[in-house]
């Protein structure tokens, strides 16, 4: 395991960027930056983890009020950048352990902070903007709704230190009595209750999970390759609808999500029955 | 001989929150219209359920109705709290996303149908974990594709409340009804009790927590857009009027600098009161700042 998440987050975004400073008037959490993507430019968006962060449960990687209402902000900066029918990618770097648990968070309505940064990845994705996720650590629960949940196509890497899931093992184990060890056989034996990430490409969400060597210390190499599977991604999707249909056409969706497919079928069946 | 003058009103009202949740959704559309879509006979369960021990219901917990309100068409997409804490898992997620979405292909084509989310959800369901948190994005995704073109009114009327992920869902809403009884939030007091300590919050301290999720305190800090009385049909008429008003003007959720310049001037030194965060959020509301 990955001890601190956030950590590969920076370097991933250092990599692809040539950046690693928050741009002004934003929280030393937030890392953004336009950087060259093939032949145009893209916006890079990550958290990571700000030991001074004004807010006490905010300082681990989590994603809270600053990060939530910061990332709202650039995302909807970029839609306003565009003059070009040719929109520009976003890229969103995911590494983040979590929504941020605290009081202030709940009084200040976190909950909307969340709902905004989701609406503008949705906003810059509906009008064209090829939203593409890159998931190099944690992706976990509202931290990832908030940030790129909301992506056109979803890349993950191939690697037992990524981890996707709803809550995090540690509090899984918690809240249903169980041991960790417990709720990582479990997660082999219910697929969506998995904790490894190629159990997760199994239910067909995923675009891609990416190969890649020593992610935590990556050779040009290995970043020219991803920065080649990010081109892929861009051309994919800006190919394809601006919706969220291919985490249901996929392959592994027909086979892992059927019951979900058989509801939708039958509602869309019934919808204009007399 | 009638004795409906000296009986009070609240003997008299019909609560809400006591119904379950076919009953809620169908006590808001005009009478004599709806009908239950993928309805608890065709028996689209959780596949996921049984091999945990958990027994399946056969709606999923979740009720779809397409109907009218105020004579233009609706779908009205009720969670029921009574099942798994209200938890969105694959097939209840399916179910509100394809309502969401056909509700919108309508409305792009001319048929403008708003639709109204009863939503009464812990979030996602933890035995379907990956799935329920990919549901919920696609819920999101498609409220985020119908509110272009009709509104989308969220109802959290207690008991179970809003929280996780669905907290989103109400986040991006048209408009957000609440009641007294009902909380909204992203993380309940039990999970940052857990994650953050006892000192952080104390999850046993129910003043606190309504102070802070509670519908007054979301509908008074501008958060939320109106407190209803736990009444069936004081509801239903509230929803009408929102049917009936159409869009607002701009979506809380894309009033990203208002709400950024709010979380800028909080003194984060201490815990916040909420009767304070209520009072300042409010009066920047009511000095134009809905920007």
């Amino acid at each position: 395991m990955s001890a601190q998440p956030g950590i590969r987050g920076r370097a991933w975004f250092q990599a692809l960027t040539g950046s690693n400073r928050p741009l002004e008037g934003d929280p030393g959490s937030l890392l953004t930056a336009d950087a060259k993507l093939g032949g145009e430019t893209a916006r890079f968006l990550c958290v990571v983890p700000n030991p001074e962060a004004r807010f006490p449960c905010a300082r681990k990687g989590e994603v809270g009020l600053e990060e939530a209402y910061g990332l709202a902000h650039r995302i909807r900066e970029a839609i306003a950048l565009e003059t070009s029918e040719q929109r520009r990618p976003i890229v969103a770097i995911v590494d983040v352990k979590s929504q941020a648990y605290g009081r202030r968070e709940e009084t200040a309505a976190i909950f909307l902070a969340a709902a905004a940064a989701a609406a503008a990845y949705a906003a810059a994705r509906m009008r064209g903007h090829p939203i593409i996720t890159l998931i190099v650590g944690q992706a976990i629960s509202g931290g990832f709704l908030t940030h790129g949940y909301q992506a056109s196509r979803l890349l993950a890497f191939d690697d037992q230190d990524v981890v996707i899931h709803a809550m995090h093992k540690e509090a899984a184990a918690r809240i249903t009595l169980r041991s960790v060890e417990e709720i990582v056989r479990l997660g082999h034996e219910i697929i969506p209750m998995s904790y490894d990430v190629k159990d997760y490409a199994r239910l067909g969400l995923l675009h891609k999970l990416l190969h890649v060597e020593n992610p935590d210390d990556p050779s040009a190499a290995t970043v020219a390759q991803v920065q080649k599977e990010l081109i892929g991604a861009v051309a994919d999707a800006r190919a394809g609808a601006r919706d969220l249909g291919t985490r249901r056409s996929s392959k592994g969706a027909r086979q892992m999500r059927r019951a979900g497919l058989l509801a939708r079928a039958q509602i869309e069946h019934e919808w204009n029955e007399p | 001989m009638s004795n409906s003058n000296v009986t009070p009103a609240f003997v008299l009202r019909r609560s809400f929150i006591e119904l379950e949740a076919r009953a809620r959704a169908w006590s808001l559309l005009d009478a004599g219209t709806g009908r239950e879509l993928a309805g608890p006979y065709e028996r689209i369960e959780s596949p996921w359920l049984p091999a945990q021990g958990v027994a399946p219901q056969s709606d999923d917990g979740c009720v779809v109705l397409k109907g009218t309100i105020a004579a233009q068409p609706v779908v009205v997409v009720a969670l029921e709290g009574k099942f798994q804490a209200g938890s969105m898992g694959e097939v209840s997620g399916a179910k509100m996303t394809a309502a969401l979405d056909l509700a919108a292909r309508d409305s792009a084509n001319g048929t403008k149908t708003s639709a109204v989310l009863l939503l009464e959800t812990g979030g996602v369901r933890l035995q379907e974990a990956n799935l329920g948190l990919a549901a919920i994005a696609e819920v999101i995704a498609s409220v985020l594709v119908l509110r272009q073109h009709a509104p989308v009114i969220s109802v959290i009327a207690g008991t179970v409340g809003c929280f996780g992920g669905m907290g989103l869902v109400a986040g991006i809403s048209s408009y957000v009804l609440m009641t007294r009884e009902a909380r909204l939030g992203l993380n309940g007091a039990e999970v940052i009790e857990q994650e953050s300590g006892i000192e952080e919050i104390d999850s046993s301290d129910r003043a606190l927590i309504w102070a802070i999720n509670g519908g007054e305190q979301r509908v008074g800090m501008d958060v939320a857009d109106e407190l209803v009385d736990d009444d069936a049909q004081t509801i239903a008429a509230s929803v009408r009027r929102y049917v009936e008003a159409g869009l607002p003007h701009v979506h809380r959720s894309d009033q990203v600098d208002h709400y950024r310049k709010r979380i800028a001037e909080l003194d984060v030194s201490k815990q916040f009161d909420p009767r304070m965060v209520r009072e300042s959020w409010n009066k920047a509301r009511e000095q134009g700042g809905a920007t």
